[in-house]
């Protein structure tokens, strides 16, 4: 089976702190730590173990620049048979549907059964997918938690409320984006990155590609970031600032006015 | 000023929380403007969920095919691009469904997506400008929508309080022939229900919650203490189900439960909406963190800056005895 | 010679009594060489380790260690019951020799034993079978009736081995009576027929049945001292070759697992000793994952273990009911060698050792404390192997969920916590502690002759920064000039190297070094024992490192660091020795002779101290680990501390603190127990030059801690 994988570079939100840069309008990027999207490590895992079940090849993407590529080759060394970095000048500024279109034009150009995304980055949009799907008239399904391959037919498992999963068969080709927890991937170290330093990871650009020009970066984008910011506190909680034992009565009080003491 | 849509989440005959709230966007973005309800479905639950929005709406756009008796988004995708007027201005929950639907629909209907919107603050023209929350809630940002070809808008549930608007007439228009043969390469099986384990968070009207501030899968066992004394029961946010500290069945939040408790104490909980988006009908929410910035001290009733794996045992014991029973 | 006769000078059976043993005894020998040359075959294939250097210095641990059985006193009982076999059997190894050829060559002397040493030495041994045979008997109701716990196989971990211990036993004791048998049969005759009879040992075996046999007559005699002959020959080319499929095999190689066990403790092997930390790039795969993996001094350490238990027994993993027993990773490697590497027929395919014979979760519960490795009596190396297990897991992307979470943030951010670099130094920062206490940075403006090294935990969590402050404080109270160095210090890597990440351990050692030459300080100081162990035996090229606690002890006893006496009259002071400080660096004494230098500190002694402490369940990454247990290691160390009859524990690693305070809530002994570092005793305790401000400032900061 060929099964691309779309992944993209975020800064990781365990290892960074978050916050507004000195103008307001943007975050403090300098000392960002970056790593590929949790879900989409997710979703290279899912690929790797389903090619290693059913055999084949799994590709990862990435729209971005040079400063992506470590993760493409994190991904290599986790196991992957190719990486590729889809970057020009022209794809910069690009919204959900620029990006989409970038990847949908390079799925074109190639042979893919089976492609995955994670359900969401960092701008938790979760958008790519669907709209990658719905270019290339494939079948879609979101927040995939299972998949399992048989005769060739797909049946995969969505996470719905309550907990519950909802069963659905799926033809290929076909798009899905892949919740976290889906499996337990693989671990990659230094040691496996310095393996496949030598790896080739080829550049294709919006030539190669053959992309409609409009139809990609800022000039295309229909949805566009003005700026961050924090927003002004509300009101929020009444805040407790007794000792703990007085905090503890106060609470006791509350949940027994509240109605919650029987 | 495009016409706007609101599409209608329902089941069993019950309309979703969040048509309301999608009205009440619908009114951010043109307070003149009528909102007209969208929904498919199939059989005696659907009409009913059709009749229930009759207060609420003024025109209700009722899409009835057996293909759709289940919600498969692929399939009520394709009959909202037949049956939506070019250029229209779509709402929909950010919700699995939402998330399931929108993207796709966003593209085959050539118009803007916004996804996971918290507020509309302005409509200038031909753009919106939304808000949206970036990094896991911890920022946020201003989005310019461009809605000049239309745009689908997902509304993340819980953002807008619901209003009754002026007195609908509720009208329902049958769109069902307009939806066209529907056919999709993505089949519903069936759903697998959660295990519901020994405990039922959903019934019960005190919830002692618990998040990553308990810290180890051995802690769990103060919160149950205090749940105990207080007649109540555990539940707990998604990392605490992931660390398999505590059972699926026990989780609060837009993939677990719904509940809806009189009184909720959130203990150690920092107050991801995913989280939030799990509790319903506005409960006396107690918040208890170490960190004074955590997120859920801006939508608790009550909060406390203390360690929880601290103050919990102390309000056990006060809670004991109060109740007369010998604090330990 | 019976009569006239010795099994020797036989003629009337098929061959002669000479050619036959004769056969016997080359049968033997060669069995036996094929058997252990079968068993060499794996260490052949197995990873380099080079063992022969330094042969004075193992020469000494092969005299103390195996001739002196220095070990095995730990254990009384058994001790004592293995101490005089042990003796026995080397007294008797001359005497055997002799008995065996002399059915070869019947008049055949030991050079050196003829004449009156020779009698003395009859008498000895005569008296050292006597003992070697009681020992089997008690050794064996002891394995039968008593059943020591230790000795027991849980049934996930295979069959018992008490038949297969009382078999060689009984046949031990068998070769005991043949030997004695002979010689009593043999001076019977002599006795009976008025020629000169050898001595016998008065009451020894061989005496009392020569007692027996007294009035025997002659033919029957001769009956018995040849069937005892023979029994004694096949006995013991029987078990000359069976004990190299068992735990007995132990005797042949004990004296070389003792002579070529490691020299230097603390230190990790590295990942190939032919390999430099440069070119490691090229090896293929890290780490053990077949058993060829194995350097050949630990496949020997499979056939050296004699499954006596006592490295179970003491593992704090086993006693909290992790899937861990030092004793049962070496018995179940040894079956996999045995299965795979037949004395008859040829090596079979190798399997991949985790998940066949290991579980993951196995390996990943040890907290290489190394109280295995300093109870065993064959001085099997344990973590060695363990790390190089873990190695295997890694390099195959085989991580628990909850450790690749902090190893991605050491990737990152240099600490596993994932806090960021320019707050590593902020604890230095809190306002009460600054004024008293100003702590240079060594960022290229600052230099100092000595650096404190805080590593992560103490830089970083809330409760353990007050170490760190006391430990400033302690410092500057002493005069010593030292810096810290800030956001250019990384973690120092120790748990990471330990939990096989070789690689980024390599990684942060390299930066840490070259922040420490960048500095240029002449000494380095810590309050982290796990930093210290990494410092002293992990790192190369930097200055000299010195524990806190060792520091404070030279100042007490220079008399420039007084105490203020202890307040509370109440406390009870327990001291729990930390693993890396304690049992790995032998620093027991000068944590001790600290506290016993403070006024009025009533202080008790845990029945697990110094070498035999109890690991509190580890430090560094293990924080992160989720083991499965029935029981946190910490609570079993807290309830010891109250048996003591503790009310304070008094650690000297931050990794212990946690681990203590957490264990003191969870088992339920909040009010009853505290723990307090031995740094923030000190500072608490210390006399300062009438500034009575700090002093409280210093109660302040140690409040919470309890004493």
């Amino acid at each position: 089976m060929e099964i691309l994988v779309c992944v993209r570079r975020v800064p990781d939100t365990s290892e960074n702190e978050i916050q507004l840069n000195a103008a307001g309008n943007d975050i403090e990027r300098d000392e960002l730590v970056y790593s590929i999207n949790e879900a989409d490590n997710y979703a290279v895992e899912e690929a790797l173990q389903i090619r290693d079940r059913v055999g084949g090849n799994v590709t990862v993407v990435t729209v971005g620049a040079e400063d992506d590529e470590e993760i493409l080759r994190r991904q290599l060394a986790m196991g992957a048979n190719q990486a590729v970095l889809l970057y020009d000048e022209a794809f910069t500024g690009s919204d959900g549907k620029g990006i989409a279109t970038v990847l949908k034009d390079f799925v074109q150009k190639g042979h893919y059964d089976l492609i995955l995304t994670g359900v969401q980055a960092d701008d938790g949009a979760a958008q790519v997918g669907g709209m990658l799907a719905a270019m290339l008239d494939y079948p879609f399904a979101s927040l995939v938690n299972a998949i399992t391959v048989a005769d060739g037919k797909l049946k995969v498992s969505r996470e719905i409320e309550g907990g519950n999963r909802e069963i659905n068969e799926i033809d290929l080709p076909c798009v899905l984006s892949i919740q976290t927890g889906i499996n337990e991937p693989r671990y990659v170290g230094m040691r496996g990155i310095r393996q496949v330093a030598s790896v080739p990871i080829p550049t294709v650009g919006a030539s190669d590609l053959g992309i409609a020009k409009g139809t990609v970066g800022e000039v295309s984008a229909k949805v566009k970031r003005i700026d961050y910011f924090v927003p002004a506190l509300s009101k929020g909680a009444e805040m407790l600032n007794g000792s703990r034992e007085e905090n503890a009565e106060k609470v006791l009080e509350l949940v027994g006015a509240k109605g919650g003491l029987k | 000023m495009a016409r706007i849509f609101a599409y209608i989440v329902h089941r069993s005959g019950v309309v979703d929380d969040s048509a309301l709230e999608l009205a009440a966007a619908g009114r951010k973005i043109d307070a003149t403007a009528p909102v007209t309800a969208i929904l498919t479905g199939w059989g005696p639950d659907f009409e009913a969920a059709c009749n229930s929005l009759r207060p609420s709406f003024g025109e209700i756009w009722k899409v009835s095919n057996q293909a759709l008796a289940y919600p498969n988004a692929e399939l009520v995708r394709q009959a909202l691009v037949h049956v939506l007027p070019p250029g229209c201005i779509l709402l929909v929950p950010h919700d699995h469904f939402g998330i399931d639907l929108a993207p796709g629909l966003s593209i085959k209907l050539n118009s803007a997506f916004a996804s996971d919107v918290l507020a509309i603050e302005a409509a200038e023209g031909d753009a919106l400008k939304l808000v949206r929350q970036e990094f896991r809630g911890q920022v946020s940002a201003h989005v310019r929508c461009d809605i000049s070809s239309g745009a689908v808008i997902n509304i993340r549930p819980g953002a807008f309080k619901p209003e009754i608007g002026a007195a609908a007439s509720g009208t329902i228009v049958d769109k069902s022939s307009a939806a066209g043969t529907l056919s999709a390469r993505r089949r519903y099986v069936e759903t697998i229900a959660a295990e519901s384990g020994d405990v039922d968070i959903t019934k019960h009207s005190v919830l002692v919650s618990i998040g990553r501030g308990i810290q180890e899968k051995e802690n769990v066992v103060i919160a149950e203490e205090l749940a105990e004394a207080l007649g109540a029961a555990v539940s707990c946010s998604r990392p605490v189900v992931d660390a398999k500290w505590m059972e699926k069945s026990r989780q609060v939040g837009s993939s677990g439960k719904t509940v809806k408790p009189k009184v909720y104490l959130a203990c150690g909980i920092s107050g991801a909406f995913q989280h939030l988006a799990g509790i319903k009908g506005n409960p006396f929410l107690i918040a208890i963190n170490k960190n004074p910035k955590a997120p859920i001290f801006q939508v608790a009733d009550v909060g406390i800056v203390d360690d929880v794996l601290e103050f919990l045992p102390e309000l056990t014991n006060k809670v004991r005895e109060a109740r007369g029973v010998a604090a330990k | 010679m019976v009569g006239n006769y010795s099994p020797a000078q036989i003629a009337d059976w098929l061959v002669p009594g000479r050619n036959l043993f004769l056969t016997i005894h080359a049968l033997g020998v060669a069995c036996f060489v094929y058997i252990v040359a079968k068993r060499m075959v794996p260490l052949l294939r197995a990873e380099r380790d080079p063992r022969f250097d330094q042969p004075w210095a193992r020469l000494q641990r092969v005299f103390k260690f195996w001739l002196g059985q220095w070990k095995h006193p730990r254990y009384k009982l058994a001790g004592t019951i293995h101490i005089l076999i042990f003796a026995g059997f080397i007294l008797l190894a001359a005497r055997a020799f002799t008995t065996l050829l002399v059915g070869v060559s019947e008049n055949f002397v030991m050079p050196g034993l003829s004449g009156r040493t020779g009698r003395i030495y009859d008498i000895v041994t005569d008296y050292a079978a006597t003992v070697v045979f009681l020992c089997m008997v008690v050794a064996a109701i002891r394995r039968l009736v008593f059943k020591p716990a230790r000795y027991a196989v849980p049934a996930k971990y295979g069959k018992g081995h008490t038949a297969d211990a009382v078999f060689l036993l009984g046949l031990i004791a068998v070769l005991m009576v043949a030997d004695s048998l002979f010689a009593a049969s043999q001076a019977a005759g002599h006795a009976l027929q008025g020629q000169p009879a050898e001595d016998l040992a008065f009451l020894s075996l061989p005496w009392l049945l020569k007692v027996a046999l007294s009035s025997t007559p002659l033919a029957t005699l001769w009956a018995v001292n040849v069937t005892a002959y023979l029994v004694h020959a096949v006995t013991f080319y029987f078990l000359l070759c069976y004990r190299p499929f068992g735990i007995q095999f132990h005797v042949e190689t004990s004296l070389f697992s003792v002579y070529f066990a490691k020299l230097e403790r603390g230190m990790l092997k590295p990942v190939r000793w032919d390999v430099s930390d440069e070119h490691l790039d090229q090896v293929k795969s890290f780490g053990v994952k077949k058993f060829e993996d194995f350097t050949w001094k630990h496949m020997l350490d499979f056939y050296s273990c004699a499954d006596c238990g006592r490295c179970a027994d003491n593992c704090p993993a086993n006693a909290a009911g992790r899937p861990l027993a030092p004793r049962f990773l070496t018995t179940k490697a040894r079956d996999y060698a045995f299965q795979h590497y037949p004395v008859l027929g040829s090596p079979k395919e190798s399997l991949p050792l985790i998940g066949n014979i290991y579980s993951e979760d196995e390996i990943w519960s040890c907290t290489t404390c190394g109280a295995c490795e300093e109870e065993c009596p064959l001085l099997v190396e344990y973590i060695d192997k363990i790390v190089d297990l873990r190695r295997g897991m890694i390099d195959n992307g085989n991580v628990p969920q909850s450790l690749q979470k902090p190893l991605k943030a050491l990737e990152s951010r240099g600490n596993p916590y994932g806090k960021l670099e320019k707050k590593k130094a902020d604890w230095i920062k809190a306002p009460e502690f600054r004024k008293g206490c100003e702590v240079k940075v060594l960022d290229g403006k600052n230099g100092a002759d000595t650096a404190y090294f805080v590593d992560s935990i103490t830089s970083y969590d809330d409760r353990m920064q007050s170490i760190g402050r006391s430990t400033a404080r302690i410092l500057d109270h002493i005069g010593e000039d030292f810096g810290i160095l800030g956001a250019a210090e990384k973690d120092s890597g120790h748990e990471v190297r330990r939990f096989g990440e070789e690689t980024l351990f390599l990684a942060l050692r390299d930066h840490n070094t070259d922040a420490i030459k960048a500095a240029g300080v002449k000494r380095l100081v810590t309050a982290d024992p796990h930093a210290y162990n990494a410092l002293k035996h992990d790192y190369k090229d930097v200055p000299p490192v010195e524990h806190i606690s060792q520091v404070i002890a030279r100042e007490v006893q220079s008399g420039k660091i007084q105490f203020n006496p202890v307040e509370n009259a109440n406390s009870v002071y327990a001291y729990h020795d930390p693993c890396y400080l304690g049992r790995h660096n032998q620093v027991y004494d000068d944590p001790r002779t600290v506290l016993d230098a403070i006024p009025g500190l009533k202080r008790v002694e845990m029945t697990r101290s110094r070498d035999r402490s109890f690991c509190c369940g580890g430090g560094g990454l293990m924080l992160f680990y989720e083991p499965q247990e029935e029981q946190r290691m910490g609570v079993l160390r807290v309830r010891m501390a109250a048996d003591a009859g503790a009310n304070v524990i008094v650690t000297a690693c931050p990794f212990c603190m946690v681990n203590i305070e957490d264990a003191i809530k969870v088992a339920g002994l909040e009010g009853k127990m505290s723990a307090i570092d031995l740094t923030e005793l000190v500072d608490q305790q210390i006399v300062r030059a009438a500034d009575t401000e700090s002093l409280e400032t210093a109660k302040l900061e140690t409040a919470t801690c309890g004493g």
